[in-house]
C-alpha cells in the first residue's frame, strides 16, 4: 500500500481541481462551512443527513448509496477526492464507506479543510451541480466493518484499539472536550483495548503524520501488526481515521472499524467495561 | 446532540448550558486586541494530549465542555499561532483569551 494511492497533498488538489474525471466531496455533519465556502467544483454530503439511514441506526444501504452518488454526479470511474472539517473525521467516515461499497478509486485530501484553510487556498461559494450519473455499489465489504458479537468476543484474543482521549478512555469524559458532556451512556473502555488517541496520528495541521512516525506510535502501544485488530471510538467516526492509518496508510491486511462504537457498546447489558487508564 | 459530534455554534449564548455543573473554557482569539475569526481552537490536557478542537466564530469566540484540570488553548490561523494556559478548579465559566501573531 502507498500513501499516493490513498492520500493526496493540498498542493495536488490545487493543481488538480478542473483535472477530468476527479470529483471533490466535502463531507461534514454540519455543512454550514460547505455553505460559507468550499473548494471550487466540490460537491458537498451531509454525513447526519445522507449517510446516516433516517430510521434504524444504521448507515445508508447500498441502494442508497448508490441513489446518493447517481445525484451527485459520482461516477463508478471517478477519482473522488475526500475532504472536511474536524481533522478529516467525517471524510475519513466516508471514505471507509467507499471503501466498504467497493469504489476503487478514492483519495482523502491530506490535512483536510483545516490544511486548505491554514494554507490560505482557494475557497467558493458557487452552487456545484453535476450531471446524474448510474452509480453501481458492489455489496458491502464485511471484511473491514465490525458488529457487536465480534468485539466482544476480541476480548484477550484480538487487538482492540480505542481512539478516543485519554479522559474518554478513563472514563472521566463521555464525550470530546467540545460537546456537552451529557450522555447515557456508562464511561470507560473496552477491557483489554489499547488507548491510542485518533489525534497522535496527525499533525496540528491536520496532515497525516509519516508512515514510519505511524509505525512507532502503534508499536510503542503494543500493537503488532500480524494481530487482527478493530479500531473504535464514540460513533465510528474517529476510528474511521484510525483505520485509515493502519489499514490503508500503514497496509495492514486485518482491520477493522466498529460504527457502534462506544455509544453503543457502553450501552449493552452485561458486557465488561474497563476504568482508569489501563487497558 | 447525543449522537452528533459538530461542535455547537461558538458565538451562542451560554443560556442552557448549566453551568453548575459544566465546566466550561471559553473565551476569544485575538491578533493584539482584535478578534480574529475562523481560527482552529484547540484543547491540550495537561499533559499536553489532543482533547477536542473547534472553529472560532467569526467574533473569534470558542467554548470547550472539559472536567476541573490545567488545560491549554491552542489557536492556529493562516496568520499565525498562539496558545494560552487556563485552570478550572470546578464546574462554572472558566474565561482566556488566546493571541495570534
Amino acid at each position: 500500500m502507498s500513501r499516493d494511492n490513498v492520500l493526496v497533498s493540498a498542493q495536488w488538489a490545487e493543481d488538480n481541481l478542473d483535472a477530468p474525471g476527479v470529483v471533490f466531496v466535502e463531507v461534514d455533519e454540519d455543512t454550514s462551512a460547505y455553505d460559507g465556502g468550499h473548494i471550487p467544483g466540490a460537491v458537498k454530503i451531509n454525513w447526519k443527513t445522507e449517510l446516516q439511514d433516517p430510521v434504524r441506526r444504521d448507515f445508508v444501504d447500498r441502494a442508497g448509496f448508490e441513489k446518493l452518488l447517481s445525484e451527485k454526479g459520482i461516477g463508478n470511474g471517478d477519482q473522488v477526492v475526500l475532504y472536511g472539517g474536524n481533522n478529516n473525521w467525517f471524510a475519513a467516515y466516508a471514505y471507509w464507506y467507499f471503501a466498504l461499497y467497493g469504489h476503487e478509486n478514492v483519495r482523502l485530501l491530506d490535512g483536510g479543510r483545516k490544511k486548505w484553510e491554514l494554507d490560505g487556498r482557494p475557497l467558493s461559494a458557487d452552487d456545484v451541480k453535476r450531471e446524474a450519473t448510474n452509480y453501481v455499489a458492489q455489496e458491502p465489504n464485511p471484511a473491514i466493518r465490525a458488529f457487536r458479537d465480534e468485539v466482544v468476543a476480541a476480548i484477550d484474543a484480538k487487538h482492540l484499539i480505542d481512539v478516543r482521549s485519554p479522559d474518554e478512555f478513563s472514563g472521566k469524559l463521555l464525550a470530546p472536550a467540545h460537546l456537552p458532556q451529557e450522555s447515557a451512556q456508562r464511561p470507560g473502555h473496552v477491557p483489554t483495548a489499547l488507548n491510542v488517541p485518533w489525534a497522535k496520528a496527525a499533525n496540528e495541521d491536520g496532515t497525516f503524520r509519516s508512515d514510519d512516525e505511524l509505525r512507532e506510535l502503534y508499536a510503542e502501544a503494543g500493537l503488532d501488526e500480524s494481530k487482527a485488530t478493530i479500531a473504535y471510538c464514540r460513533i465510528g467516526e474517529r476510528s474511521s481515521h484510525t483505520w485509515f492509518a493502519l489499514h490503508e496508510l500503514l497496509g495492514l491486511s486485518d482491520v477493522k472499524n466498529y460504527d457502534g462504537s462506544w455509544t453503543e457498546y457502553g450501552s449493552l447489558v452485561g458486557v465488561p467495561v474497563a476504568l482508569g487508564s489501563e487497558s | 446532540m447525543a449522537d452528533g459530534c459538530a461542535a455547537p455554534d461558538q458565538a451562542a449564548s451560554l443560556a442552557g448550558v448549566d453551568l453548575t455543573t459544566q465546566v466550561v473554557l471559553a473565551g476569544k482569539v485575538l491578533a493584539g486586541d482584535q478578534p480574529v475569526g475562523g481560527a482552529f481552537v484547540r484543547l491540550l490536557n495537561g499533559d499536553g494530549d489532543f482533547a477536542g478542537e473547534v472553529v472560532a466564530s467569526a467574533d473569534g469566540d470558542f467554548r470547550f465542555y472539559a472536567a476541573p484540570g490545567d488545560w491549554t488553548v491552542r489557536a492556529l490561523h493562516r496568520t499565525g499561532n498562539g496558545q494560552a494556559s487556563v485552570h478550572a478548579d470546578g464546574p462554572g465559566l472558566h474565561e482566556v483569551a488566546v493571541g495570534v501573531s
